[in-house]
C-alpha cells in the first residue's frame, strides 16, 4: 500500500513538474502572430477603439475584412486607452506588441527610436499603394509609421443657455471676445465660471487640448525647424493669455488637479459655460443631459487675425509591429480600413472625421453639430504639434508644471517659458 | 516548524550496497526536492528573476529602450537620489505612510473597542460592524472617483462646510499645493482603517477575560486597565499590522495617481509615482529601476523589523 502511495506520489510529482515546464514554455514563447495549418494567419490587433464604439460595431467591420480575407484571422485585442498605452509601451520595451497596433500620435516617435514599429513607407511601395489618399501620415525621419484612421477634433463647445443669460449675443471668436464672455458668465452665479482648465499632471493632455490649442488657432507654432520655441512671441502671448483668464477669475476652480472627464462633467451639469472638448463627447453630453443647449464653434483667434485657424486633434492611428512575421498580411488589413467605404464607415460610427481624404462621412444620422463641426475642420486645418515628438507627454507634463508654477504666482511667464525651453531642448534634439 | 524524518530502513552491511541501490538512495533523496521544485520555480520565475532584472537595468543606462544598452555603475542611483523631485517625493512619501500608519491604529484600535465593548447591544454593534468596514469593500478606483466627486470645489463636504458656515467659499483640497497631501492621506485613512480594526478586534477577543477581573480587583479605573492589560495584550497584533501598513502604504500607488497624480507641483508625489513618470512617461527604464531599487531597500528595512518581530512571537 505504501509503496503504491510512494508510486503515486512520483507520478503526480512527475505530472505536476511537466505542467509547469509547459506552461512556463509557454509563457516564454515569442511572437504574437500564429499561422494555423492550411496558410491560415491570425493577426492580433491590440486598440482602444472598439471599447469606444457601439458594442459590437468594430467586430462588424472586421468581420468584413476577414469574410473578404478567409486566410486571415483577425483577434481583437480591446481595452480602454489608458490600458491599451500600458500595454503598448511594455510590449514595445519588450519587443512582443501585437502585429498590427492602434496608435496615438504622442507615442509613434518614441515606438520608432525602440523598433518597435515598423516603417510603413516601405510597405506601402511594396504594396504600390497609393498614399495620396491619406489625408496625413505621421513621419520619424521622413518615414511614416503610423497612418491616422479617424481624427477628433477639438472645437470650442458653447453653453448657449448661460451665454444668453450672461447677455453675450454671439459665441466669441476673439479673445478679447471669450474673456469678456466668460467674465460675463462667471458674473451669473456664484457656482458658474466662465470656461474650464484640466491641467492634471497623471494624464496632462490639457497643455495640448486646452492650452496650445489658443496658439494653433491663431497660426502659431511652438516649434521652429523642428526645435522647441517656447520663448516665442506668440507662445507668451498665448500663456499670458491663459494667465489673464486666471487672474480675472474665469476659471473653474480645482484646475491643477482637474482631468479631461471632469471638465466635459462641470460643462453638462451647467457649471461652466465654455470648454474646448473632443468632439467625440457629444453624444456623452446629449446622454448626460438631454436638454443642455450648447453649440461648438472655431476656437478664438487673437484679434485681428484672419488666416486659417489651427484646430487641435487627436487621432486613432494605426501601425504596425516591427517584430511581426505577417507584414505584409497586416497592411493588407490596414489598406483595408483605409479604404474609402470602410474609413467612410468606421469614421461615421466613431463620429470623427475621416483619414482617406476621399471618404465622407455619413451625417444623415448624426447629431447637426457633427456637420457644423466637420465645416470648421475644413475651414481651418488640423493642428497638433506634439504628434510625432519624443516624449511627448513628458513635454506636457513639464510645461504643465510650469503652467502651474504661473497660475499660482509662483514665477513669471518669462521664467517659465524660459524654463520649459531648456527641458525640451534636452528632449528634442 | 515541522521536521522530516528519514523512514527508518535496514542499514546495508558493508560492501553490501549495490549501484542499483545507491541510485534509489539519491532517487529518494531528491524526492523532497521535486516536490518543492513547482514552488521553487514560480518563485524563481515570478519574484527572482523580476527583481534580478530591475536590479541590472539599475546599473546599466538606455535600458529596454535600446537594444544596447551600457554598465553605467551607480551613476542612475546618483542622478536619482540628486533629483529634487525624488527628494520630495520621499519626504512626501515619509509624511504619508506615518500619519496614515497613526490614524488607522488609533482608529482602527477605537472602532475595534466600540465593537468589543460590553455596553452596545448585538444589533447595534452588527450594524456599526457593516458600516465601519464598508469603506474596506470599495475598490480603489472607486475610492478615488468617489472621493473627487467629494472634495471637488463645488462637491458635497465644501458645500457642508459652507452650509454649517466653516468655510466662505469652496476649498480646493486636491488642486491647492498646501492642502492635497493631506486631502489624500485622510483618503488613505478612511480607506484602510477597517483593517485593522478588524484584526485589532480580534486580537481584543483573544485577550482573557480573567485579566480585567484580576486589575478589577486591584481598584483600577478604565484608562488603567486600558494601559496595563489591553495594550500590552495587543502588542504583538499592533506591532505587526503597523509594520505590515508601511509596508503597504509606501507601495500605495492607485489611488494618488487616480485623485491627484502626484500633482499639484509634486505636492502629492509619491516614491511610486515618482518611479511610474521616470518608467512610462519619460521612457527612462534605467532610474527607474534605480528609484524602484531604492524603495526596495527601504521596504526591506521595515520587512527586516517584521520578521524580527514574528521570531519573538
Amino acid at each position: 500500500m505504501a509503496v503504491r502511495a510512494s508510486r503515486l506520489k512520483r507520478v503526480l510529482g512527475a505530472v505536476t513538474a511537466t505542467a509547469l515546464v509547459a506552461f512556463v514554455a509557454a509563457c516564454g514563447s515569442s511572437g504574437s502572430s500564429d499561422t494555423a495549418s492550411g496558410g491560415d494567419v491570425t493577426l492580433e490587433f491590440a486598440q482602444w477603439w472598439g471599447a469606444e464604439l457601439p458594442a459590437g460595431e468594430f467586430d462588424k467591420i472586421v468581420n468584413d475584412f476577414t469574410a473578404q480575407n478567409p486566410n486571415i484571422k483577425i483577434k481583437l485585442l480591446s481595452a480602454p486607452y489608458a490600458s491599451t498605452k500600458q500595454q503598448l509601451i511594455t510590449g514595445a520595451a519588450s519587443k512582443t506588441l501585437p502585429d498590427v497596433v492602434g496608435l496615438d500620435g504622442a507615442w509613434v516617435n518614441d515606438f520608432a527610436k525602440q523598433g518597435a514599429i515598423t516603417d510603413l513607407s516601405k510597405l506601402m511601395t511594396d504594396a504600390n499603394y497609393d498614399a495620396s489618399q491619406l489625408a496625413s501620415q505621421v513621419q520619424v525621419k521622413g518615414k511614416t509609421y503610423m497612418i491616422p484612421v479617424v481624427n477628433f477634433v477639438y472645437p470650442l463647445f458653447v453653453n448657449k443657455d448661460l451665454l444668453a443669460k450672461a447677455g453675450v449675443a454671439d459665441v466669441p471668436a476673439t479673445r478679447t471676445q471669450f474673456l469678456d464672455a466668460a467674465k460675463k458668465i462667471s458674473a451669473t452665479g456664484s457656482d458658474v465660471k466662465g470656461w474650464a482648465l484640466p491641467l492634471d499632471t497623471a494624464v496632462p493632455n490639457g497643455i495640448q487640448n486646452d492650452v496650445m490649442s489658443w496658439l494653433w488657432a491663431s497660426g502659431g507654432s511652438m516649434l521652429k525647424d523642428g526645435k522647441p520655441d517656447l520663448t516665442s512671441p506668440q507662445v507668451k502671448s498665448t500663456v499670458e493669455y491663459v494667465k489673464s483668464l486666471n487672474d480675472a477669475g474665469v476659471i473653474a476652480p480645482g484646475s491643477l488637479t482637474m482631468k479631461e472627464q471632469d471638465k466635459v462633467e462641470k460643462f453638462t451639469n451647467g457649471q461652466v459655460g465654455m470648454m474646448i472638448d473632443s468632439l467625440a463627447h457629444i453624444n456623452l453630453i446629449k446622454k448626460n443631459k438631454p436638454d443642455l443647449k450648447f453649440e461648438v464653434a472655431a476656437l478664438p483667434s487673437e484679434d485681428g487675425y484672419s488666416g486659417k485657424r489651427g484646430i487641435p486633434y487627436a487621432s486613432w492611428g494605426i501601425g504596425i509591429s516591427n517584430s511581426t512575421k505577417h507584414k505584409a498580411e497586416a497592411f493588407k488589413f490596414v489598406s483595408y480600413l483605409m479604404s474609402q467605404e470602410t474609413n467612410a464607415k468606421l469614421s461615421t460610427i466613431a463620429n470623427g472625421f475621416p483619414g482617406n481624404k476621399n471618404a465622407k462621412p455619413d451625417f444623415s444620422n448624426s447629431d447637426p453639430l457633427f456637420k457644423t463641426a466637420f465645416d470648421i475642420y475644413q475651414q481651418g486645418y488640423p493642428a497638433n504639434e506634439f504628434v510625432g515628438l519624443p516624449k511627448s507627454e513628458d513635454l506636457m507634463r513639464s510645461f504643465d508644471e510650469q503652467l502651474q508654477l504661473v497660475l499660482t504666482g509662483k514665477t513669471t511667464v518669462d521664467a517659465a517659458l524660459a524654463k520649459s525651453q531648456q527641458s525640451w531642448s534636452s528632449v528634442i534634439e | 516548524m515541522t521536521s522530516m524524518t528519514a523512514p527508518k530502513t535496514a542499514a546495508p552491511s558493508e560492501g553490501q550496497v549495490t549501484p542499483g541501490r545507491k541510485r534509489s538512495t539519491v532517487a529518494r533523496r531528491l524526492i523532497p526536492y521535486g516536490y518543492l521544485s513547482p514552488t521553487v520555480l514560480l518563485i524563481v520565475v515570478l519574484m527572482v528573476v523580476p527583481i534580478v532584472m530591475v536590479i541590472s537595468y539599475s546599473f546599466r543606462d538606455n535600458v529596454i529602450v535600446q537594444e544596447n544598452s551600457v554598465f553605467a555603475g551607480f551613476a542612475n542611483y546618483t542622478k536619482v537620489l540628486t533629483d529634487p523631485d525624488f527628494l520630495v517625493a520621499l519626504k512626501n512619501t515619509a509624511i504619508f505612510i506615518s500619519v496614515s500608519t497613526v490614524a488607522h491604529l488609533v482608529l482602527g484600535l477605537a472602532f475595534a473597542m466600540m465593537l468589543n465593548t460590553q455596553l452596545l447591544g448585538g444589533v447595534t454593534k452588527a450594524i456599526f460592524r457593516i458600516v465601519y468596514i464598508l469603506p474596506w469593500l470599495f475598490t480603489i478606483a472607486v475610492i478615488a472617483v468617489i472621493w473627487r466627486l467629494l472634495l471637488d470645489p463645488s462637491g458635497v463636504i465644501n458645500y457642508m462646510l459652507q452650509t454649517l458656515g466653516v468655510v466662505q467659499q469652496g476649498v480646493d483640497w486636491l488642486g491647492d499645493p498646501g492642502k492635497a497631501l493631506w486631502a489624500v492621506t485622510f483618503v488613505n485613512i478612511w480607506s484602510g482603517y477597517p483593517f485593522f480594526m478588524i484584526s485589532l478586534l480580534a486580537g481584543l477577543q483573544g485577550i482573557p477575560g480573567d485579566l480585567y477581573e484580576a486589575a478589577a480587583v486591584d481598584g483600577t479605573n478604565w484608562w488603567q486597565r486600558f494601559v496595563h492589560v489591553t495594550l500590552p495584550q495587543l502588542r504583538p497584533v499592533i506591532i505587526s499590522m503597523a509594520v505590515l501598513d508601511l509596508i503597504w502604504t509606501s507601495q500605495q500607488f492607485a489611488l494618488i495617481w487616480m485623485m491627484t497624480g502626484g500633482g499639484p507641483l509634486h505636492a502629492t508625489e509619491m516614491l511610486s509615482t515618482y518611479t511610474y513618470k521616470q518608467a512610462f512617461s519619460e521612457y527612462e527604464f534605467a532610474t527607474a529601476s534605480a528609484a524602484a531599487v531604492i524603495v526596495l531597500l527601504l521596504t526591506m528595512v521595515l520587512a527586516f523589523f517584521y520578521v524580527r518581530q514574528q521570531r519573538e512571537r
